[in-house]
């Protein structure tokens, strides 16, 4: 299979990165050699094999239902580009 | 003060706790070279104000109980740190400083050492070269215009230029060991759920484990005892017992049985690497063990499998830097299109490909072609080691399939600079802990590690082996300060 | 069983058309604290108060997982009669929004805690049982705010993490009314386990609702639509009939139907496409690598299954049996918790001689009516089970009239006095002391002997004059059932 500029074009509005023709015409190059790479998982039959989700050997642990957390807005805005003091602040949004 | 630098870890805190040395003299020593070190471009934030002052204050009420006492160290910029600004290597990060610590930095901290600064790395640790950062390629101390190995570049270069006595990295497919491996120095993957993540600026959090880098094995043991712990804000957190590896290390490894993978003799490789190989299994062997020749059939797939399960990850985990919250923002009409700015400027080339890659593998249609059969080819690849552990009680292989390479070699071809990872992927894939100790050189001098795998949890062990064949080795790295005029 | 003659269906020439509606409900887990973090989850806080690190989703912060949550949604999966997975998994839900701070929602997608289910919901012909296909739990994301400033957009993330259930029904609903049964009934079932406060203002509960139409009688679905978070009945009663119409009349003009996600819009009673987000619909679901699989026990869900409450299917069965009410009684009497626990207090304060019939008209009737009048939760009712419970006693045991108890009930509003004082200090007791009513009564017929003759002689409306004059005379405190007695003898 080979990816093509439109599919390029797809994932990088899926990726939320805006690529110009150039930069999207050197990715095809290279996700194309990428994915020839990738290809090589097809020599394998995994029909019966179970996936794989985490390595780690242990279960997921439960915390107790107890607010720890406090009023911590100005830590958390402090480093955001735009701000009001109470609110994050983004461009307009268009629905 | 040259000497001082000179000393291992180990010595250090020897020095320091018999008096010998201040914190303050140990501290002032390391800075003042790091000073003369700028060319290497180890450091993406310096913190040498404020370490010295950290030193003054431990030395009016030392504590001479602690593991780390009064020793002064840098990190790798993937590590938050309160209040010291934090990068992972990109100009997304550029102005970001956390208001809290991540929790192996907070283990390193109370023990008593001091923060000299901030490594450079890859961009969010993608890279074998440290040429992804947005704060410029970092140079080997070995030789001119020679890569460190990525991502934990900019620390494996301090601790071989001993700009730090010993540095902590991330090892998400080769990370800590690689670049190690380029530089002469030991560094160490550790079990994943060994040492917690949290804090840490996440990669692929399926592979990510932060490890050791120093000197030698010993002082890696050191640090290695610091930094692991059970921590509860990380659900993949291991509770296992833990050992003191430092002071349980021992080169007696009589009797052990260790595994030589024949798929690890791959095409292409040089001569001197396997050559290398071959004494070090005459190392272990004359350290008493029981060589085994085992197989891990699915080795030569571990590659393609990280390929599709990191970029994966890396492409959901990277989703939150969008301007909004923290981090350079690109000016926008819209939000889609501060998005869309923010991130095409924001990102580098690789990290940028790797989002895209980890996007389609996903992306609707193609998820079980990709990314559900690479999920099982993982396991394929750990049911290897399974098998293979039923038999051996560690692995050795040669770190990388050559030494390192010129800065610039490899930039253009992506599938090339990710062989580089191939004796290290699948350590990661599997969960595994492993380490790289130098063992020896090249035509040019330049160095060369060998890798011991172990078994999920049994740091020790590969502790212990990697000391006894450091003792045989007796590897000297081969560093002529080239860069202080 | 819906009959006939209760089916919602839209006509258009000659041809009928059937709605057929799925919901997705999205119910906040009553927890003190988020599904990841440790943060507070109350309602109405200032903007960005009730953030953590984890849930602004910073560089290297990591989840951990809520047990009480957790508990909360397999209790919710038991009181929907649903099988629940003793191995769940956490997904990722990946897209792009300014109050999704990730840029993933961490949801469960192949493998949610809870598997199908089903709820009963009383029609008025009748009951019907609608499937559910699964629960999950999730996060909820923050709230863009858009109208505080021209240019810009305001993000607040306190909601940013709070747990959800997402309930999906089966596509099982046929009507508007129907799911506004469905939903008062999944509401109150959450409401008698307390998993979710069902308080739709506060959006608690919110739901997107799946609609499509078909000729009556088709077996096959329709292409359905999608619309999003409306959050209250009556606008999901209003959005569907829409958009089935829309629907309907697309079919009818020979156009197709897009599958879609659709708005409702409040203002203009209308739904409307949302295609601007389709693009961003490919939401590329994977494991999320920093949760292992969350994996539950036997012994963990039979101890939660140990402390289920009675549900309102039980406690109806048993006010019918118990209490031998009608179906209609004990269907308003479960309805919600508070009214079932108010109804079941008055009954245990009446004690052993008690009239519970009485005592369910006292509730339906003259109580509601104030509750509703005065826009009161039963929680807040001015008058304590307990007072009701002694008004009706008194009632039944003769005290009082009926038409006092009234009087009573009134002065009982004020401060929830007792109605046995009330009774006692403004001398509300009945006369049912038979000599001092026939000297009334004779009086009465004394001072109106036409009045006597003319009944006597077969003017039986008068009857009624008699009774008057005598209540009234009494203050309205005469034991009306003596008074006709004594009547009937002296006439």
């Amino acid at each position: 299979m080979s990816i093509d500029l439109k599919t390029i074009k797809h994932i990088s509005k899926l990726s939320r990165i805006s690529v110009d023709d150039q930069r999207a015409k050197k990715l095809v190059g290279d996700l194309n050699s990428i994915f020839d790479f990738i290809e090589k998982l097809n020599e394998l039959k995994t029909e019966n094999v179970k996936p794989l989700t985490s390595i780690a050997e242990t279960t997921l642990k439960l915390r107790s239902d107890e607010v720890q957390s406090k009023n911590i807005r100005e830590q958390i805005i402090k480093n955001s580009p735009q701000d009001n003091e109470d609110y994050f602040v983004v461009p307009k949004v268009i629905e | 003060m040259s000497d001082i630098t000179k000393q291992s870890l180990t010595e250090l805190v020897e020095s320091i706790k018999n008096k010998k040395l201040s914190s303050s003299e140990v501290t002032k020593a390391f800075i003042e070279r790091s000073e003369k070190s700028k060319v290497l471009n180890a450091f993406i934030t310096e913190d040498f104000t404020s370490a010295l002052d950290k030193a003054k204050k431990f030395d009016q009420k030392p504590n001479l109980d602690l593991k780390l006492p009064g020793i002064p160290m840098a990190v790798k910029d993937l590590f938050c740190t309160k209040n010291v600004k934090t990068t992972a290597g990109s100009k997304i990060l550029n102005n970001f400083v956390p208001t809290y610590e991540s929790t192996v930095t907070e283990n390193i901290w109370s023990e008593g050492a001091i923060l000299l600064g901030k490594l450079n790395c890859d961009e969010f640790a993608m890279g074998s070269s440290n040429e992804t950062s947005f704060f410029g390629n970092v140079q080997n101390p070995i030789d001119k215009n020679l890569v460190p190995g990525g991502s934990s570049g900019g620390s494996a270069s301090a601790v071989a230029g001993q700009l730090t006595p010993i540095t902590i990295g991330t090892d998400t497919g080769g990370s800590i060991r690689q670049p190690a491996s380029f530089t002469g120095t030991v560094g160490l993957k550790p079990t994943y759920g060994s040492c917690s993540r949290y804090g840490i600026v996440a990669f692929a959090s399926s592979l990510d484990q932060a490890g050791p880098m120093a000197q030698n094995v010993k002082d890696c043991a050191l640090l290695q005892e610091v930094i692991s712990s059970f921590d509860a804000k990380d659900s993949t957190s291991i509770n296992f017992k833990r050992s003191h590896y430092s002071k349980d290390l021992t080169n007696n490894i009589k009797g052990k049985k260790i595994g030589i993978p024949k798929e690890y003799r791959v095409d292409g490789m040089p001569k001197e690497i396997e050559d290398l190989w071959q004494k070090g299994i005459e190392y272990v062997r004359n350290c008493g063990a029981e060589i085994i020749n085992i197989s891990l059939p699915h080795t030569s797939y571990a590659l393609p499998t990280y390929y599709i399960v990191a970029p994966a990850e890396a492409s959901s985990n990277l989703a939150r830097y969008d301007g909004v919250k923290y981090g350079y923002r690109a000016n926008g009409e819209n939000l889609i299109d501060m998005y869309e700015k923010t991130r095409s400027e924001g990102f580098g080339v690789e990290v940028q490909r790797r989002i895209m890659i980890g996007t389609y593998v996903l992306s609707s249609g193609y998820y079980d072609a990709y990314y559900l059969k690479a999920q099982k080819v993982r396991r394929l690849i750990k049911n290897d080691f399974d098998e293979a552990y039923k038999k051996v009680d560690a692995i050795l292989t040669p770190s990388t399939p050559s030494s390192a390479f010129k800065i610039g070699e490899k930039t253009n071809d992506p599938v090339s600079m990710y062989l580089n990872d191939i004796f290290t992927v699948p350590v990661n894939l599997a969960g595994l802990p492993g380490i790289s100790i130098p063992a020896g050189h090249d035509a040019k001098g330049y160095p060369l590690g060998l890798q011991i795998i172990g078994k999920a949890f049994d740091e020790q062990n590969i502790l212990n082996i990697a000391f006894a064949i450091e003792e045989k080795i007796n590897f000297k790295n081969k560093i002529t300060d080239w860069w202080i005029k | 069983m819906s009959k006939k003659s209760r089916e919602y269906l839209i006509n258009r020439r000659d041809n009928q058309y059937e709605v057929v509606i799925g919901l997705e409900v999205h119910a906040q887990v009553l927890s003190e604290s988020k599904l990841f973090s440790t943060s507070a989850t109350k309602f109405g806080a200032e903007p960005n108060t009730q953030v953590s690190l984890v849930d602004a989703a910073f560089p290297g912060m990591l989840p951990v997982i809520n047990e009480f949550c957790v508990k909360q949604a397999i209790k919710t999966g038991i009181g929907l009669n649903a099988k629940i997975n003793k191995r769940s998994v956490f997904d990722r839900k990946n897209y792009f929004y300014a109050d999704l701070p990730q840029g993933y929602q961490i949801s469960q997608f192949k493998d949610p805690i809870v598997g199908e289910g089903k709820v009963i919901i009383d029609l008025p012909d009748g009951h019907k049982e609608v499937g559910i296909e699964r629960l999950h739990l999730e996060q909820d994301a923050g709230k863009s705010i858009h109208d505080l400033d021209p240019q810009n957009t305001f993000v607040d993330l306190n909601r940013s993490g709070v747990a959800l259930m997402e309930i999906v029904s089966k596509p099982d609903l046929r009507s508007p009314d129907e799911v506004s049964i469905y939903i008062k009934k999944l509401r109150s079932i959450m409401r008698y386990l307390g998993t979710c406060d069902g308080n739709m203002q506060e959006g608690s509960l919110r739901a997107d609702v799946n609609v499509s139409v078909r000729e009556k009688g088709s077996k096959e679905f329709g292409t359905r639509c999608e619309i999003k978070n409306v959050n209250s009945i009556k606008f999901m009663q209003m959005a569907i009939e829409y958009e089935a119409n829309r629907q309907v009349d697309l079919i009818e003009e020979g156009k197709t139907i897009d599958q879609e996600t659709r708005l409702f819009d409040i203002k203009k009673n209308e739904t409307r496409s949302m295609r601007s987000k389709e693009d961003a619909h490919d939401y590329r679901y994977f494991p999320d690598p920093d949760l292992l699989p969350l994996q539950i026990s036997d012994e963990f869900v039979n101890k939660l299954k140990s402390e289920i409450p009675e549900l309102p299917d039980d406690k109806k069965k048993r006010f019918i049996n118990e209490f031998k009410l009608s179906a209609y009684e004990a269907t308003i009497l479960v309805s919600d918790i508070e009214i079932a626990k108010y109804f079941e207090e008055v009954v245990a304060k009446m004690g052993k001689n008690k009239d519970i019939k009485l005592a369910v008209n006292w509730i339906t009737g003259e109580l509601f009516a104030v509750l509703n009048s005065k826009n009161l939760e039963i929680t807040q009712s001015p008058v304590s089970a307990k007072n009701l419970a002694i008004l009706v006693n008194l009632i039944k045991n003769g005290t009082i009239s009926g038409k006092i108890a009234k009087t009573v009930f009134e002065l009982m509003l004020k401060n929830d006095e007792d109605p046995q004082k009330i009774v006692e200090e403004n001398d509300l007791k009945q006369q049912s002391n038979p000599k001092a009513l026939e000297e009334l009564i004779d009086k009465i017929i004394n001072n109106n002997r036409e009045k006597a003759i003319e009944y006597k002689q077969g003017k039986e409306k008068l009857f009624g004059f008699f009774v008057g004059q005598a209540m009234k005379a009494s203050g309205g405190k005469a034991n009306p059932q003596l008074i006709n007695e004594i009547l009937k003898k002296k006439l």
